[in-house]
């Protein structure tokens, strides 16, 4: 009893005292809300908010509520957190292992390259991007077309669109494809273990991969036309391009500079997890016959990877975090939108600011419980 | 036990702590604002990040423009020294917060009078220092002449979290006009951004288009339009509930402008104190208990006109000489043909 007291009172008194803490504080607020005659409430979200916003991802004008437009900024904050690390991994990779590779020349490269970008500020890093690369970029009326559609210019970089027909056909020869796919690596496996016979999994996967969404388009009915940018005139001197998508400048500076700069952190960590494979593991895979190929697929990258993996994580983490300097370079994401200008049309700070701190909280403990679940899938199984 | 009962009595002390604190500024005296700054010895005041002519600050630091000059009025009435300023550069997203979590006291940062702000976030807006309007800059050699050329859709930078984005919005959506808004936190940005020829046009406030061109790379290529798409009054802005406070702000914002209208100047104002005109004897304290009622001396409005001048003055050195808007405009006297008119200080 007296024992169970001791464990138990200091644990209340800690909760006690957090309680009070957070109380205090709410209180606070509250009586100098008052003082000022501001009020509290999340009414405010309903409300038209009247102003427009320069790129969305869904149907949004100012003549939508507030809490639209904090998911315009919610939905471009992801768009630039998931493009930033899908690029930043694969540069992350590539420049991790280059950094491994044999050729003087290649080491050097990558290891400039990283130490250079992660030395520097992202904020400048942005900055670089956005001023130096802009002013560099050419007028719409200059520009010269990549491939005959494609136009980088000051006013963003043009892409042809895809206008479809019958879209969900495609769309699902698609998703049949992949669980085709999943089949095929299941049945592979089995084979594997029972006949220890190997599948040409990867080949099986990728004439899937094309076989299926083709067959929508030639008995399915799928199609599409493509829709080229075509030059505008506005005035005697300013263009811009019409039809096609148009990704705004502010958009791809922002996914350069994130991209740049978290991919040295995670070439990093690939040359740890790699580097932190025993070089025992390698001689021992090669003198059972294994191919480099083999050696480096079933014995170094299930090891290597649960080395990469936590570190990476908080990579992904910092990347989405760091994705909220948009707002010095215009890029409309949560921050800009919501915790910008909807917080000064409004003046709801409390109320802002707290969904937008929780927003990004649940972001990054969705990202957390992910990769957490991938480093559990990869982690050592003891049997 | 009794060492666990130490500790509780601690914290219920540190709690009770903590209340007494709040409990004591619950019971705000009337004028806490004034009776701080006194002790203090200086006036908190919130400027821009740079705007020429409005609130600027030099290479040594000092900070000058008309904004700046309503500061140093409330510094020379309630301290007797213009120069007690301590100036806080804010961003448009950060002054309200600013202002209302009592980081500053007087916000004087060429901020749009509006309902909303004054009515809703704990805002009080104690006059007008200049009446402005929102205008678009463009390239010269873009052919534009007047906003109804933007017919063919037009890319628009600004700055966030101003009333400009509304003001845009109404207007282009009452044209017709589609467009596309680009806004960024700082102006500075804005500019290099207009600059390098991301936008097709800068909106803003005239006078901030007009100060901001200084920096363009070559400030004749570009143009103002001709057209107002808005009303701006822009004034100083104090927290609600210290009427006392706000009183002296406003009060010291008229006494410069009806100084003007009266023909009293830093330079004559010594010898006006022997004036025939009652109106004028006030003005400089020679008469009447002005300054009793806003808890301050009697020489609080002759330390504003001597020290920072009248507002003619103040214009003219800021506004007027740096070539920004030499033309007043609405911000001219009622009576030779502006909107400044002011309640007579009696």
């Amino acid at each position: 009893m007296n024992l169970n007291f001791k464990k138990i009172f200091p644990q209340l008194l800690t909760l006690l005292f957090v309680v009070l803490v957070f109380g205090f504080f709410s209180y606070n607020a509250q009586v100098n809300m008052d003082n000022r005659g501001i009020t509290f409430g999340y009414g405010f979200l309903s409300q038209e908010s009247s102003f427009d916003v320069q790129f969305s991802l869904i149907e949004y004008d100012g003549s939508h509520s507030y809490f639209r437009a904090y998911l315009v900024g919610l939905l471009n904050t992801i768009l630039v957190s998931v493009i930033g690390i899908i690029l930043a991994t694969i540069i992350g990779v590539v420049v991790g292992i280059a950094r491994l590779s044999k050729n003087y020349l290649i080491v050097k490269t990558a290891a400039v390259y990283v130490e250079f970008f992660r030395n520097i500020p992202l904020l400048l890093q942005i900055f670089f991007w956005y001023f130096a690369a802009l002013r560099a970029l050419p007028l719409p009326e200059k520009a010269e077309p990549m491939l005959g559609v494609f136009f980088l210019t000051i006013k963003g970089f043009f892409v042809p669109a895809l206008i479809w027909n019958n879209l969900h056909i495609f769309v699902y020869s698609v998703i049949a494809a992949i669980i085709s796919i999943i089949f095929v690596r299941i049945y592979a496996r089995r084979k594997q273990e029972t006949e220890g016979k190997q599948t040409p999994v990867l080949m099986i996967s990728i004439g899937l991969l094309l076989i299926l969404p083709l067959l929508s388009f030639l008995i399915g009915g799928a199609s599409f036309v493509v829709e080229v940018p075509v030059i505008k005139q506005m005035s005697q001197s300013s263009f811009t391009y019409d039809g096609g998508i148009g990704l705004p400048p502010e958009l791809i500076a922002l996914v350069l500079a994130l991209s740049l700069y978290t991919a040295t952190f995670i070439a990093e960590c690939v040359r740890a997890g790699v580097q932190g494979v025993g070089k025992g593991q390698k001689e021992a895979a090669a003198s059972i016959g294994l191919t480099p190929n083999q050696v480096l697929k079933l014995v170094i990258m299930p090891q290597a990877l649960r080395i990469i993996i936590p570190p990476t994580t908080n990579q992904y983490l910092n990347l989405t975090k760091n994705s909220s300097l948009a707002a010095a370079i215009a890029y409309p994401d949560l921050v800009l939108v919501f915790a910008g200008t909807a917080l000064m049309q409004t003046g709801r700070a409390i109320e802002i600011v707290s969904i937008t701190m929780l927003t990004y909280l649940s972001l990054s403990i969705s990202i957390s419980i992910l990769m957490n679940w991938y480093n559990k899938k990869i982690a050592i199984k003891e049997k | 036990m009794f060492k666990y009962l130490k500790q509780l009595t601690s914290l219920v002390a540190m709690v009770a702590v903590l209340f007494t604190f709040t409990t004591e500024t619950m019971a705000a005296k009337k004028s806490k604002t004034l009776k701080n700054t006194q002790k203090k010895g200086f006036v908190r005041c919130g400027v821009s990040q740079g705007l020429p002519g409005f609130s600027n600050a030099d290479a040594a630091g000092n900070w000058t423009g008309v904004d700046v000059d309503v500061c140093r009025a409330v510094a020379a009435a309630v301290l007797g020294d213009a120069n007690k300023v301590k100036f806080t550069p804010l961003s448009a997203k950060e002054r309200f917060t600013a202002l209302t979590s009592n980081e500053i006291d007087i916000l004087s940062r060429n901020t749009t009078w509006t309902l909303s702000r004054d009515a809703d976030i704990g805002l009080t807006f104690v006059g007008v220092n200049f009446y402005d309007g929102q205008g678009f800059m463009v390239r010269k050699n873009s052919g534009y002449a007047s906003v109804n050329d933007f017919k063919n859709g037009i890319s628009a930078c600004t700055n966030l979290g101003t009333t400009t984005e509304l003001n845009m919005r109404d207007f282009f959506n009452s044209k017709g006009i589609s467009y596309e808004p680009v806004t960024f936190e700082k102006a500075d940005e804005v500019v290099a951004a207009y600059d390098a020829g991301r936008c097709d046009t800068y909106t803003t406030d005239k006078s901030g288009l007009a100060a901001q061109r200084i920096k363009l790379s070559s400030p004749d290529d570009h143009i103002v339009l001709p057209e107002t798409i808005s009303k701006e009054p822009l004034g100083p802005v104090v927290r609600q509930g210290d009427s006392v406070w706000e009183d002296i702000v406003r009060w010291s914002l008229n006494v410069m402008i009806e100084a003007e209208e009266y023909g009293v100047n830093s330079a004559n104002a010594d010898s006006m104190k022997t004036s025939d005109n009652p109106a004028v004897k006030r003005l400089v304290g020679a008469e009447g208990e002005l300054g009793a009622a806003l808890g301050l001396d009697n020489d609080w409005s002759l330390r504003i006109i001597k020290q920072v001048g009248n507002y003619g003055e103040s214009y003219k050195r800021n506004i007027a000489d740096t070539g920004i808007l030499p033309d007043r405009g609405p911000n001219e006297l009622w009576t030779k043909g502006g909107i400044l008119y002011v309640p007579p200080a009696r």
